[in-house]
C-alpha cells in the first residue's frame, strides 16, 4: 500500500463506522475540493452509493461557479442534495470581527438544519493541518447542545477506536479527512480524476486555493491551470493555505472562538 | 523531478513527542520545525512578536502552542499534529503533554505512532513522567525510541553529565525491554544538536537528532500474520450482500475459504467489491479496507471475525489483561464494562485485579482498584465466547478499549496465560457435519408443554446437597405435569461416561457431554437439572456456551464445614485420610461462581425451603402460564 491508499483505507474505515453508529447521518458539502474528495471517499466507502444526504448551507455569496458545479454534480453523483440558507448576518453575534461574524453565518445555518433533520452526526471534511485548532480535533468529536466545542476535555482516541457512546443531546462532528493534508487531496484528486470547481485552477495569473464567500475569500498569485502544475507549486509554497480567508487573521483567537462556537 | 518533489508522497513517519513536564518537549519541537526549514513564512516573526509581547526571549514553544488559553498558561494541554519533512522523508509529530492528568492525550497520539522521541532534562534527569512515559510507550508497542537529553547548556554541555543522565534512561527502558534507537545531547533553545552538529559538544560523535530519526522505520503492516477480518458491516444497497471491514492483518484472495468466529462456519471468498477502480480486485492486504461478497449466505454480523481455517483466532470467554486506566471512576472487581476490540462490542466484567503496577518504579502490589493514570493487571470475563489473540501474537486483536458509561476509560492488551482457547473443546472434530434444521421450533415444544425449557445447572461441593435439591425437585415440577428430568452422576458415568475416570482430562470431558446431553434434552422441550459439583469455571462456562440463552447456573451454597460434616458419603473422611486424591474442597479448589442466576444457602435453611426458593425461581422463569 502505497501513502494514498492508506489515507483512502483510513477515511473508508472512518466513514463506515460513523454510518454504522449513527441512523441520522448527514455529509457537509461545501463544493470545495476537500468535500468532493470526501464524497468521492464516501462512494468508496459504500461501493457507488452515498447513503445519507450531502448537505450545502448557502450564504448566497458563493461564486457562480460553485453553483454550477453543484447543479451538475448532485445530479451526476446521484446525491441525496439538501441546501439550506444561511441566516441574515443581523441575527450573528455583533461582537465577533467582521469576516468572522459573516463566516458564523453557516454555523448557524448548520445549527438549524441539524435540528430539523434531527441529527445525531455530522460529518465534516477538515485537516489537521489546516489551520491549529482543527490539529487538536478527534475524529470523532463530541458538541454539548449548543453545538460547543470543549476542545480541552477531549476524548481519548486510540487503535482506531472512536467516541460511539455519547449521553442525550451531544452531537458528534466526524472528521474522515483529519490525517491528510493539502497536498494529499491534490494527489489523491489527481490520481482518482476527481471533478473541482474551475476556480482552482490559474486564470489571468491568479487561482483560488481555498473557496469560501465570494467577499472574504481572496485568490493568490499561481499560474497554475492544472492537478499537475498545482501539485508543483504546494511542494515548493511555503505560504499557508487559509491564508486567503479573512476570517483566520483579524485576531489571534478569532478562528479559535469561531470554532468552539460549532463552526466547522 | 528533484529528490525533494518526490518525498513528500512518501507517508510521513509519525513522531510522538513525550517526557516530563518542563523537559523542553515544544520548544524541541518549534525549534526542529525551524531548523528543517518547514515553518511558513511569517511563522518565526509572528512567535517573535508573541514573545516580545509577553516580555519572553525567543521561545519556540510558541510555534505549537496555538490556542489562547494554551499561551496564557504555558503549557501545552493537547495532542496538536504538526508536519515537516527532511530531505530523506515527510513526518507528522505529535506533540505529547506533559502533565500528569493528560495520560489520555498521550496515549491518543502515541498508540498511532512510528516512533518516539523522549526528551530528558540534562538537568534534571529522569523525572516521574519519564518513567510513566516510557511505561506506556512499551505497553502500547512503540519499540523505536530516540532519547534527547535537553538543556545540555545548562550543565555547560559537559559529557560526564550526560553520560550520566544516558546510563539513566538506558538502564529505566532496558527494565522494560526498550533498547532506544539513540541517546544524543541536544540544546534545543539554541537549535544545538538537532539539524547540525553541535560545536559546543565536540566530544559526541553519534549522529544528530534529525540524522537519528532519518534512520528509523515505518511501523510495517501485519501482512505476514494470520488473516484477521473483523467484519464492520453488512450492505445491501443493491443486488450485491457486501460484508465490509478492514484487514485487520495477513491477505485474502477471491476463493479462499474462510471461518467465521464465534460462529464457526464457512464460505468462500466470491468477490472483492470495489468502486471506480481498473479491473477485478482478486487479492487484498492488511491495512486495506474493503468488501466482500461470499458463495453462500452466512449469518455474519459486525463484530464477527474472518480468519483462513488453519489459523483462527482465539475463542474464550476469560481472558487476562495489563490495562492502563483513563476513567474517572476507578475500575473495580464485579463492574462491567462494553469491551470494544476491532469492530467487536461485548459487555465484559472484572473477574479480578491481579495486581496494580507503579510504573515510576515497575513496583507491584496487590490491590482492588485500578485508579485513574493508572496501570494493572486484571481478569476480564464475558457471558459470550469472544474471538481475540493474545497481543503478542497479533496486536490488532490483541488490544481493545473499555467503556464505562458514555466514556473510553481504558485500553489493555490480552494475554491467555493460564486459559485455554476453547475453540477445539467446543469445535465438532468431524468435518462433515450439517446441521439440520428441526421443523418442530423450540417454541411450539414450550407452547404445548406449557412451561419453557432449559438447563438448571446445580453446582456446588460434595453434600451441599445438590442431588437431594435436584431430586425434590423434579418430583415437585412432574406432579404439576412439567417435562422435567434429572442428571446426576451416576446415570451418566454408567453409561454416557463410562469410559472416563476420574483424572482432570476425563472429568473435564465428563462435564463437556453432560453439558452438551443437557444442552439436547433443553432443546427437546424437557427442563433438565444437572447436579454435578463442576469446581471449574472454565468447564460450567463451556456448558453455558452450548445453550447460552437457555443456561441457567445455580450455586447449591453450603459452606465446606457443614459439608464436611454432613458428609453423607463419608467421603470427606477420606479425603482427609489421604484415602482419596484431589478432593473438591479439601485438595482440589471449588471455583464459587461469579454470576450465578440464583443462589441457594443450602448451609443455612432447611431441605423444604431450600426447594421452595428455586421452585419459585423455576416458576418465574420458565413458566409461560400468565406470560
Amino acid at each position: 500500500m502505497n501513502h494514498l491508499d492508506s489515507l483512502e483505507a483510513q477515511s473508508v474505515y472512518i466513514l463506515r463506522e460513523a454510518f454504522n453508529k449513527f441512523d441520522r447521518l448527514g455529509m457537509l458539502w461545501s463544493l470545495g475540493k476537500d468535500s468532493n474528495v470526501m464524497l468521492w471517499l464516501a462512494k468508496k466507502a459504500f461501493f457507488g452509493h452515498v447513503p445519507f444526504p450531502a448537505m450545502f448551507c448557502d450564504t448566497g455569496k458563493k461564486f457562480p461557479e460553485m453553483y454550477a458545479f453543484q447543479k451538475e454534480y448532485s445530479e451526476k453523483w446521484g446525491l441525496n442534495f439538501i441546501r439550506r440558507d444561511c441566516p441574515p448576518i443581523e441575527e450573528i453575534d455583533p461582537t465577533l470581527p467582521p469576516a468572522a461574524r459573516s463566516a458564523a453565518r453557516k454555523t448557524e445555518a448548520l445549527k438549524r438544519l441539524i435540528a430539523e433533520l434531527d441529527l445525531q452526526a455530522v460529518i465534516a471534511g477538515i485537516r489537521r493541518d489546516e489551520e491549529a485548532t482543527r490539529a487538536k480535533e478527534r475524529v470523532f468529536s463530541p458538541r454539548g447542545e449548543n453545538a460547543e466545542w470543549d476542545f480541552r476535555d477531549q476524548p481519548p482516541e486510540f487503535w482506531d477506536q472512536y467516541k460511539t457512546d455519547f449521553a442525550p443531546g451531544t452531537h458528534i462532528r466526524v472528521h474522515p479527512l483529519l490525517h491528510w493534508t493539502e497536498l494529499d487531496i491534490w494527489l489523491y484528486i489527481q490520481r482518482e480524476g476527481i471533478p473541482l470547481v474551475p476556480l482552482y485552477f490559474s486564470r489571468d495569473g491568479k487561482r483560488y486555493r481555498s473557496l469560501g464567500d465570494m467577499d472574504i475569500t481572496n485568490p493568490v498569485a499561481s499560474d497554475a491551470d492544472t492537478v499537475e502544475k498545482i501539485i508543483a507549486e504546494l511542494r515548493g509554497t511555503k505560504v499557508a493555505e487559509r491564508s486567503g480567508r479573512a476570517m483566520d487573521h483579524e485576531a489571534e483567537d478569532a478562528f479559535e472562538r469561531l470554532r468552539s462556537a460549532g463552526y466547522m | 523531478m528533484s529528490a525533494s518533489q518526490t518525498i513528500t508522497d512518501l507517508a510521513p513517519l509519525k513522531l510522538v513527542i513525550v517526557g516530563h513536564v518542563d523537559h523542553g518537549k515544544s520548544t524541541l519541537i518549534g525549534r526542529m520545525l525551524h531548523d528543517t526549514g518547514s515553518l511558513p513564512d511569517g511563522k518565526v516573526e509572528a512567535v517573535k512578536a508573541m514573545s516580545d509581547r509577553r516580555g519572553m526571549p525567543m521561545e519556540w514553544a510558541f510555534v505549537l502552542d496555538a490556542l489562547q488559553a494554551e499561551r496564557d498558561q504555558g503549557i501545552t494541554i493537547d495532542t496538536t499534529q504538526i508536519f515537516f519533512k527532511t530531505p530523506t522523508r515527510p513526518y507528522v509529530i505529535i506533540d505529547a503533554p506533559g502533565h500528569k492528568e493528560f495520560l489520555k492525550n498521550m496515549v491518543s497520539g502515541a498508540a498511532s505512532a512510528d516512533a518516539a522521541i523522549l526528551v530528558v532534562d540534562a538537568k534534571e534527569g529522569v523525572q516521574e513522567q519519564t518513567r510513566r512515559h516510557g511505561y506506556i510507550l512499551q505497553l502500547l508497542g512503540l519499540e523505536q525510541v530516540v532519547v534527547a537529553v535537553n538543556k545540555m547548556d545548562l550543565v555547560d554541555h559537559a559529557k560526564g553529565r550526560f553520560d550520566e543522565v544516558a546510563g539513566e534512561v538506558r538502564d529505566y527502558l532496558a527494565s522494560m525491554g526498550i533498547t532506544p534507537a539513540a541517546i544524543l545531547p541536544v540544546s534545543a533553545r539554541h537549535g544545538d544538536g538537532l539539524a547540525a552538529k553541535s560545536e559546543n559538544m565536540p566530544w559526541f560523535s553519534g549522529p544528530t537528532l534529525i540524522a537519528a530519526l532519518d534512520a528509523l522505520e515505518p511501523k510495517p503492516l501485519p501482512v505476514e500474520l494470520p488473516l484477521r477480518f473483523p467484519v464492520q458491516d453488512v450492505y445491501k444497497f443493491d443486488e450485491r450482500r457486501i460484508l465490509a471491514g478492514r484487514i485487520e492483518s495477513g491477505k485474502l484472495n477471491v476463493g479462499d475459504t474462510l471461518l467465521f468466529s464465534p460462529s464457526n462456519t464457512r464460505a468462500k471468498v466470491q468477490s472483492i467489491e470495489a468502486w471506480s477502480v481498473n479491473g477485478p480486485v482478486l487479492s487484498a492486504a492488511a491495512g486495506q479496507s474493503i468488501g466482500i461478497t461470499l458463495d453462500d449466505q452466512l449469518f455474519v454480523e459486525r463484530g464477527h471475525v474472518a480468519s483462513h481455517e488453519s489459523e483462527p483466532p482465539v475463542q474464550t470467554n476469560v481472558f487476562r489483561a495489563r490495562i492502563f486506566w483513563l476513567g474517572r471512576a476507578p475500575l473495580e472487581v464485579g463492574r462491567r464494562y462494553k469491551l470494544k476490540l476491532a469492530t467487536l462490542e461485548h459487555p465484559v466484567e472484572v473477574q479480578a485485579i491481579e495486581r496494580v503496577i507503579d510504573v515510576s518504579d515497575l513496583s507491584e502490589r496487590p490491590a482492588d482498584r485500578i485508579e485513574r493514570n493508572e496501570v494493572g493487571e486484571v481478569v476480564l470475563r464475558a457471558r459470550a465466547m469472544l474471538s481475540v489473540d493474545e497481543f503478542t501474537a497479533n496486536p490488532r486483536l490483541g488490544r481493545f478499549v473499555l467503556i464505562d458509561g458514555y466514556d473510553m476509560a481504558g485500553g489493555g492488551l490480552i494475554s491467555m496465560e493460564g486459559f485455554h482457547d476453547l475453540r477445539r473443546a467446543n469445535a465438532p472434530t468431524s468435518q462433515n457435519i450439517t446441521a439440520v434444521e428441526t421443523r418442530v421450533t423450540t417454541d411450539a415444544r414450550w407452547t404445548a408443554n406449557g412451561h419453557r425449557s432449559g438447563v438448571l445447572w446445580l453446582t456446588g461441593l460434595s453434600g451441599a446437597g445438590k442431588s437431594t435439591l435436584a431430586l425434590e425437585l423434579e418430583q415437585a415440577l412432574f406432579r404439576k405435569g412439567w417435562q422435567v428430568y434429572v442428571l446426576d452422576g451416576d446415570n451418566i458415568r454408567f453409561g454416557l461416561s463410562a469410559d472416563l475416570g476420574f483424572a482432570p482430562k476425563d472429568r473435564e470431558e465428563n462435564i463437556r457431554r453432560v453439558g452438551e446431553v443437557a444442552a439436547l434434552f433443553a432443546r427437546a422441550g424437557v427442563l433438565v437439572i444437572t447436579a454435578f459439583i463442576s469446581p471449574y469455571r472454565s468447564d460450567r462456562d463451556r456448558a453455558r456456551a452450548v445453550a447460552p440463552d437457555l443456561f441457567h447456573e445455580v450455586y447449591v451454597n453450603a459452606g465446606l464445614a457443614v459439608c464436611e460434616e454432613r458428609d453423607p458419603k463419608g467421603l470427606y473422611k477420606k479425603a482427609r485420610s489421604g484415602e482419596i486424591l484431589e478432593f473438591t474442597g479439601i485438595s482440589a479448589p471449588y471455583e464459587a461462581p461469579d454470576n450465578a442466576e440464583v443462589e441457594i444457602d443450602t448451609g443455612a435453611l432447611p431441605l423444604p425451603q431450600s426447594v421452595e426458593q428455586l421452585l419459585s425461581y423455576v416458576e418465574a422463569n420458565f413458566s409461560t402460564k400468565g406470560s
